[in-house]
């Protein structure tokens, strides 16, 4: 992106611009991260989850790379090898337990930036083509975090991708098919391990390269803010450099604090004990839960009890699990009130509150066992999810009066703009 | 036309967990689900307080040495230990020739490096304890990972242990007696913080003095309980105590560079508002 103020990169070593003409590596850093790279000054905090986003990707690559160097995938070795790692390799314990949290953290980074989304509109034109990257991105997260869960071959990793692969079988027709080939055999097995190892692998690098689009994306219209007032002057921005790597910066530490209590003084804390024991196919642990990242969609997969019209109950539940996630890619069309930021909607901002408690319910109902009153809990919580997003925020934006705007970021910052009365707005 | 298509796919969704929770409902209220017995016998772990709890815990290398006995001389009869090598006790406080002596008394299968035969020979201490072969009825699992395997780490195996009840007179807390199809069958024992309330295991620790320590410690059937519980969070968690103390050094590190990082960033945005 550039504003008409944004500073071009010029090179004065010589060695500079050399590369400059051969690479110009480091006129991308320049623009893209550098001062030549406006921001708006007004950014919160919720706008530092991205870079943490990012710092927890390559935590979790570089992490799991030297993990992989060290772990059996292989149905008979799995489980030890995990062990192995665990007492065996130098520093192996640090390495896992920074690996597993280092998921956890993941999640609540991004749940926190997509909550920032819904909240601030951040969705909404230009930057949809961000915001569907950013869905994209999740999907494969989940994808990616789901068969992690599976590599350590413990009750739960075998439990959990018995019940998620028989998702697939609810399919019509084509479900039992469709699942064996999945799973390259009729229940997960040593096939599946190492399909799964493979491309728990890979995928990182796939939602990298993702990862690389939205950013680029994010560049040619900026950052939104929390005014959703688009950027008008210099005044309303400061350079990505020194001013956001400042404030992105100190920020890692922090991140790094809250993760590291979790790493190094309740590794486990996060973790289901079921896991700390071999996989047995003969033997069904009293209740599969997965990871607590995905409780709010498993509550939504579970609170379909009874048939509908002619769609069987299962069936159901894994048309509204996948339909939860898949709907925010119709967000920017669904919501079509022209004010971004909640700070100005009064009455999208109570939805969206209520939103917020309706995914914690969500969460806590799919952690806990599939008996009453959860399961009433979740059917209501689930009911309010999708009011929420297929009736509450198409509806709630076009009858909603939004309360007035500021002129600029600047005004909305300073108390007044110059050029606003220059304008004849102030 | 997107916004109407969604309304009619949301008010899809919405009807179908109307009528699951109607369903639903209607028979919370007609049959209300009863307790089973599982759930109203079933105890939770009483906390056990050991030192390497907490984030500054260390473990107590008597204590181990003591909970190692009584792993030995008791739960070894059933129970492997199997990803704890010899050479790891030493964390324990024993030194080379100790180990040496104690894997020795361990007979392992292993294959002769010269011949490549599998034989049977005494232990050393590279090698790990070896899997155990039980005649007896049920299935006793490996004891390595058993305090990160259940809710309750070693809270959970304490009280099992010191847990067991006749199920004869045993009153819950709500001072109901065991009913009959939860009494336990032949070779089954009953014990209220198992979760099935009944499992293959008799009660294994009974008697006071049923192992000598070394140490002068009274072995109590509570300390022996205690101690072997201490002795199975290590197994489950060897590296806790360097991990604390990496911990502590890696947190202190961290917040002193975040202050600095914090401060820093004070110092960039001195001359603007808005941050
Ligand atoms: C006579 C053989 C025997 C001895 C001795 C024995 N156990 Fe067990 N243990 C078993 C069997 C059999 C089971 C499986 C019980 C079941 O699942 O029904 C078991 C299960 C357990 C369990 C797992 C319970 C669960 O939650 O699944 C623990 C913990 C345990 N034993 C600890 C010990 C300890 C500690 C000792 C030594 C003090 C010990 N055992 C001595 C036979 C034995
Ligand atoms: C690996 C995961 C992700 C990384 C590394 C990442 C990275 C980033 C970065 C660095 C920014 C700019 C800073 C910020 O606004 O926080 C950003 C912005 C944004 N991201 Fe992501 N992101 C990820 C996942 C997602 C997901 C899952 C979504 C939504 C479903 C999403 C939606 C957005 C949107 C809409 C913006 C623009 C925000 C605005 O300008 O107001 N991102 N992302």
């Amino acid at each position: 992106m550039s504003f008409p103020w944004s500073k071009e990169y010029t090179p004065s070593h010589p060695l500079m611009v050399w590369l400059d003409e051969k690479l110009p590596l480091p006129r991308l850093v320049y623009g893209a991260v550098g001062g030549g790279y406006e921001v708006p000054r007004n950014l919160n905090y919720m706008w530092n989850f991205g870079f943490l986003a990012g710092l927890c990707l390559m935590i979790q690559i570089v992490t799991g790379v030297v993990l992989a160097m060290h772990y059996g995938g292989d149905t008979k070795v799995a489980f030890d090898s995990t062990e192995h790692i665990m007492r065996d390799v130098n520093w192996g314990w640090m390495l896992r337990y920074g690996h597993a949290n280092g998921a956890s953290a993941f999640f609540v980074v991004v749940y926190a930036h997509i909550f920032r989304g819904f909240y601030y509109g951040s969705y909404k034109a230009p930057r949809e083509m961000i915001w569907l990257l950013g869905v994209v991105i999740f999907l494969l997260m989940m994808a990616t975090a789901f068969m992690g869960y599976v590599l350590p071959w413990g009750q739960m990793s075998f439990w959990g991708a018995q019940v998620i692969t028989g998702l697939f079988s609810a399919i019509p027709l084509v479900g039992d098919p469709l699942r064996e080939w999945l799973l390259g055999g009729f229940s997960p097995d040593n096939a599946t391990l190492n399909r799964f190892f493979s491309l728990h692998f890979l995928l990182p690098f796939v939602i990298l390269g993702v990862v690389i689009l939205h950013v680029w994306a994010l560049h040619i219209p900026g950052s939104s803010n929390p005014t959703g007032v688009e950027v008008k002057s210099e005044s309303d921005t400061v350079p990505f450099f020194p001013y956001f790597v400042g404030k992105d910066g100190w920020t890692i530490g922090l991140f790094m604090l809250i993760y590291s209590a979790f790493v190094f003084f309740m590794p486990n804390a996060l973790g289901h004990p079921d896991n700390y024991i071999p996989a047995n196919p003969m033997q069904t642990p009293a209740h599969i839960v997965p990871e607590w990242y995905f409780w709010p969609f498993y509550a939504i997969l579970r609170a379909f009890t009874v048939d509908f019209l002619i769609v069987p109950a299962k069936l159901m539940g894994v048309l509204a699990m996948f339909a939860a996630i898949l709907v925010w890619f119709f967000l920017p069309w669904l919501d079509r009130s022209p004010v971004r930021s909640a700070n100005y909607r009064p009455l999208y901002r109570k939805f969206f509150w209520v939103l917020v408690l309706d995914v914690a319910v969500l969460a806590y109902c799919g952690g806990a066992p599939a008996e009453e009153p959860f399961v009433m809990i979740s059917q209501i919580a689930s009911l309010y999810y999708f009011l929420h997003f297929f009736v509450i925020v198409p509806v709630v934006s076009s009858i909603e009066r939004p309360d007035p705007l500021p002129y600029s970021i600047t005004e909305a910052v300073l108390g007044t703009d110059e050029s606003a009365k220059l304008d004849g707005n102030g | 036309m997107i916004r109407i298509f969604s309304i009619l796919i949301g008010a899809f969704f919405s009807l179908a967990l109307l009528l699951a929770f109607g369903t639903g409902a209607y028979s919370y209220i007609t049959e209300p689900p009863a307790k089973t017995a599982e759930a109203r016998f079933h105890l939770k772990p009483e906390h056990l307080d050991l030192p390497s709890n907490g984030w500054f815990g260390k473990y107590d290398k008597a204590q181990l040495q003591r909970g190692f006995k009584v792993y030995s001389e008791v739960c070894a009869a059933c129970h492997s230990i199997k990803h704890v090598a010899f050479r790891d006790l030493k964390a324990l406080g024993y030194n080379e020739a100790q180990v040496k002596t104690i894997a020795a008394k361990f007979t392992v299968t292993a294959k002769d490096p010269l011949t490549g035969e599998v034989k049977d020979r005494p232990g050393v201490p590279a090698d790990r304890f070896p899997t155990v072969a039980y005649a007896g009825k049920g299935v006793p699992p490996d004891l390595s990972l058993i305090t990160k395997a259940r809710h309750g780490g070693g809270g959970y195996v304490h009280s099992l242990l010191t847990g067991y009840a006749d199920p004869a007179t045993y009153k819950n807390a709500a001072g109901e007696a065991l009913p009959k199809e939860n009494q336990p069958g032949d070779g089954l024992y009953f014990n209220p913080y198992f979760a099935n309330l009944n499992l293959s295991m008799p009660a294994p620790i009974t008697s006071e003095g049923q192992v000598t320590y070394d140490d002068g410690t009274k072995a109590t059937v509570e300390q022996m309980s205690k101690d072997v519980s201490a002795f199975l969070v290590w197994t489950a968690e060897p590296e806790l105590e360097k991990r604390h103390q990496t911990g502590a050094w890696w947190m202190g590190f961290l917040l002193f560079a975040t202050v600095l990082a914090y401060m820093s960033y004070r110092n960039i945005w001195a001359d603007k508002k808005g941050h």
